[in-house]
């Protein structure tokens, strides 16, 4: 015998199901007057630094169908490369900016839209610079733990050579599925749960 | 910066690994919607990087007086929703068993009758007018919560020919790291349904199960009034810095 670690373990995962606008979306999905607004729906203001950029991102299923009950959320540095959190000890962020954001995707169309600003460059671990990118998180009826992965900008070529994140990537047949395409100011994103063209999923 | 609602220093290091054998995987065809929903390649795993050990913080300002009542959060002036009264309480925990708080709770659930208020639910159990289903709270110093609603009911799912979901309350959790994002179900003591969900099913770990399961807590009803269930929520730990890997230099 030895002494316990005394550890607990982390409350297992289990879906959000096909309800989960109630929760998080009240007022998407038609329960007004208890939130004033959907936490997350604004993510940038008039002060907000930054270059204006809209995400229109889907997520398809094995057979190549949009989701229309999912939930995505976002999370991002602002413009300087800085994230607005307590544990951001290099300096302080955009305050117009808290660099989160969350939208259903539509339930007629699959499509859901964040309007924010493209992010600065962010160091990894050993200070090298992770190339811009877009953290997301997605949960839906079916999907029984949170999906991390990662949105990288097609117009960043040079930088997303050089970020350690996408280098770890072995099959580099796989790393598109990690690029959204630019068109205009809109950067198209499609996440897919399956397939031969399945996103890039992380553990971390 | 201290910590959401705390005088500690932020910790900055990275989180424990998940447990992935301890999660339901993201394939259990007994689950029929996660067949075509779940990714079949390998995740690519990486240290936390700033992007996951940092994450929003949610102000206890943000909160409105009723949004812990679900009882009255959406029910017309003096009227209230149905159901059996009960007060949910617990405290958010991480894995090296500290309170964690400014941890922003979200909740959502059936009525009574197990009826959800959303238009992709057909279920013939009858809207209650004074109920929505939704509510939030942030956690104190020591990670506790409550908030105060009616009991769910349980209802049939199209998934196998008689599929019943046990009764549930849905949680969204942000704890100080995006990597300890999580969803899960709160459970109820008692329920025969559980052991027959495929849902609750794609969890292998019988204690997993049970760490999902919240008891009734008389100690904490109010007498004629409410029963009582208590739920702590564990999120990830966070590594020590002591003796983290420096930069060069440091």
């Amino acid at each position: 015998m030895t002494q316990s670690l005394d550890r607990l373990k982390e409350s297992p995962s289990q879906t959000a199901g096909p309800y989960v606008h109630i929760g998080l979306t009240p007022n998407f999905c038609g329960i007004g007057g208890v939130y004033a607004s959907d936490l997350g729906s604004t993510m940038v203001n008039e002060q907000s630094k930054g270059e204006r950029i809209d995400l229109r991102i889907r997520v398809l299923d094995g057979t190549g169908k949009p989701l229309k009950d999912a939930l995505v959320e976002i999370w991002q540095a602002d413009a300087n490369g800085l994230y607005n959190s307590p544990a951001e000890l290099r300096g302080a962020a955009d305050p117009n900016f808290l660099g989160w954001g969350r939208q259903p995707t539509d339930t007629e169309t699959g499509i859901c839209l964040f309007r924010t600003i493209k992010p600065g460059r962010v160091p990894f671990s050993d200070g090298r610079l992770m190339a811009p990118h877009i953290t997301l998180w997605i949960v839906a009826r079916g999907i029984n733990i949170g999906l991390h992965t990662r949105l990288y900008f097609s117009d960043e070529e040079e930088a997303n050579a050089e970020d350690p994140i996408l280098a770890r990537i072995e099959h580099r047949v796989r790393v598109p599925t990690l690029i959204a395409e630019r068109q205009g100011d809109t950067y198209v994103f499609d996440v897919h749960l399956q397939g031969e063209k399945e996103t890039v999923f992380f553990d971390s | 910066m201290p910590e959401p609602g705390s005088n500690r220093t932020p910790e900055t290091g990275a989180f424990f690994q998940r447990d992935r054998q301890w999660h339901p995987p993201a394939f259990t065809p007994a689950y029929k919607s996660s067949v075509l929903r779940s990714p079949q390649k390998a995740l690519i795993a990486f240290d936390n990087t700033l992007s996951e050990l940092t994450g929003p913080v949610f102000g206890h300002a943000m909160l409105g007086e009723l949004d812990n009542d679900l009882i009255h959060n959406f029910a017309r002036a003096g009227e209230s929703a149905i159901g059996e009264r009960i007060i949910v309480h617990g405290r958010v925990l991480d894995e090296r068993g500290r309170g964690v708080p400014g941890v922003l709770l979200e909740f959502w659930q059936a009525n009574a009758g197990g009826r959800y208020r959303h238009k992709k639910d057909g279920y013939l159990a009858p809207l209650d007018p004074n109920f929505g289903g939704c509510g939030r709270a942030i956690t104190a110093e020591d990670g506790g919560y409550a908030f105060r609603t009616v009991r769910p009911g349980p209802y049939p799912w199209p998934n196998g020919p008689n599929d019943w979901r046990p009764a549930h309350i849905h949680f969204s959790v942000f704890g100080h790291g995006f990597a300890q994002r999580l969803i899960t179900q709160m459970y109820f003591e008692g329920d025969p349904l559980i052991r027959r969900c495929p849902i609750v099913g794609g969890i292998a770990d019988k204690a997993a199960i049970e760490a999902l399961i919240a008891a009734l807590d008389m100690q904490s009803t109010i007498p004629m009034d409410a029963l009582a269930y208590k739920f702590d929520i564990v999120l990830r730990g966070r590594r020590s810095t002591l003796f983290e890997n420096r930069l060069e230099g440091n």
